[in-house]
């Protein structure tokens, strides 16, 4: 790659995740180092860059949509972002997360905040948090791909950092992706 | 002694005893159809569709079809690989398939064939469904969420006196495999370890085992599923 050529742009969040597809993103080791040579990175976690100043090339989701402010920043990669791609079990269909998805919202909320074992006398107004500053919880988790167009999915819990980075260089550097077996698991 | 036949599979001429079942006459052949509700050595009950070839160009499931003398079988066309991808697909939809937290995770066989059709997400919406966890049993715990219906350990699975352990309750979409309280009262450990083995996914776990392979050595971590017979 050419010195002068410019360098793709890269977005990255996690909506309702545990960082934990992150983390497998900064298991690649030395390779960050020939990332940045590839990429530039826009809004993220990893730089703390907050709002989008850029067009990006890539946008990278972990985790699915929860509530209300997961739907706005995942619909705002998708205006920004020219390829989307989604990434780890819950961003694909929901996770963790989504066990909730079998009972009712109010039901969650009431085991949460006034039933559970662990509330004990922790809340003796008997509230259900609602300040408007906080994000509304959605009726369930959605997958990223029930909320809007999502372009590639790359499985695992977390997904192997091999695969990120074959996924990522693929995506860049515009070469045909060799996916391998050892590294698309679910798990 | 056996008396042969010759069919056609995939435009190759083969041998297979008459009456052998054409996804074991396949399988001698060198040529993988993939399974999930057949299991050797139990009645094939044609229950998940996944075998599905065309036999002299009808969708037929290859696990309840015997082999007759000029059969042409095709079992990889297009269409073939594309109707088993949405079988895989329809199935992670319909129940609810958390592999990070399986125990079968590894060792599944509905995980196999996902990865072996390169499955992400499926194509149907995930329908969630509010399902129970049975642990009333003293050797086995029934996770109905993982429950893809095959029947097989209801076809396969039988106590000392002959009777099958599991059975049906319900009906249509709300139906549901139970342990048989009194058919199951006193199986022993073996039994119990035939029943979780017997089933594809982790529907049927031994109580008080579990993880017991290190990932990266369990079944299909290395190598997709078939692969012992075509890669």
């Amino acid at each position: 790659m050419s010195a002068k050529a410019p360098k793709k742009i890269v977005a990255t969040t996690s909506l309702a995740g545990c960082f934990g597809c992150h983390m497998s993103l900064l298991d690649i080791d030395e390779r960050i180092l020939d990332l940045i040579e590839l990429v530039e990175f826009n809004k993220s976690p990893l730089d703390d860059i907050k709002t989008f100043t850029k067009e990006c090339d890539v946008g990278l989701i972990e985790g699915g949509c929860c509530n209300d402010e997961n739907v706005h920043v995942l619909t705002e990669f998708r205006k920004h972002c020219k390829t989307l791609v989604a990434f780890g079990e819950c961003a694909l269909m929901g996770g963790l997360p989504a066990l909730r998805n079998v009972l009712p919202l109010k039901e969650c909320l009431d085991e949460a905040y006034l039933d559970g074992p662990t509330v004990a006398d922790g809340n003796p107004g008997k509230i259900i948090p609602h300040d408007p500053d906080l994000p509304k919880i959605l009726n369930r988790v959605y997958p990223c791909h029930e909320v809007v167009k999502i372009d590639y999915f790359l499985p695992g819990c977390p997904p192997s950092a091999d695969l990120i980075w074959d996924a990522l260089v693929a995506l860049v550097t515009g070469k045909e992706l060799d996916l391998q077996y050892r590294s698309f698991k679910f798990d | 002694m056996a008396s042969f036949v010759r069919f056609t599979l995939d435009g190759k001429t083969c041998l297979a005893e008459e009456g052998a079942q054409l996804v074991a006459a396949a399988r001698e052949a060198g040529v993988y159809i993939p399974t999930l509700c057949n299991y050797p050595g139990i009645p094939p009950k044609g229950a998940c569709r996944i075998c599905t070839v065309l036999v002299n160009g009808i969708p037929q499931t290859a696990c309840t079809t015997k082999v007759v003398e000029d059969m042409n079988v095709a079992t990889t066309t297009p269409e073939l690989e594309a109707f088993r991808r949405s079988v895989v697909e329809i199935l992670f939809a319909e129940g609810n398939h958390l592999c990070p937290s399986c125990e079968r995770s590894g060792n599944c066989e509905l995980q196999a064939l996902a990865y072996r059709y390169r499955v992400t997400v499926s194509n149907f919406p995930y329908l969630f469904p509010k399902r129970d966890v049975e642990a009333w049993h003293p050797k086995l715990v029934k996770d109905h969420n993982r429950c893809i219906q095959c029947k097989r350990c209801i076809r396969g699975i039988h106590n000392a006196a002959g009777h099958a352990i599991f059975a049906f309750g319900k009906r249509g979409d709300k139906v549901v495999i139970n342990i048989d309280p009194d058919t199951s009262k006193d199986i022993d450990d073996e039994l119990a370890q035939r029943a979780m083995d017997i089933c594809p996914v982790g529907a049927i776990l031994r109580k008080g085992k579990g993880f017991d392979v290190p990932i990266g050595r369990r079944t299909y971590d290395r190598a997709p599923i078939g692969s012992e017979v075509r890669p």
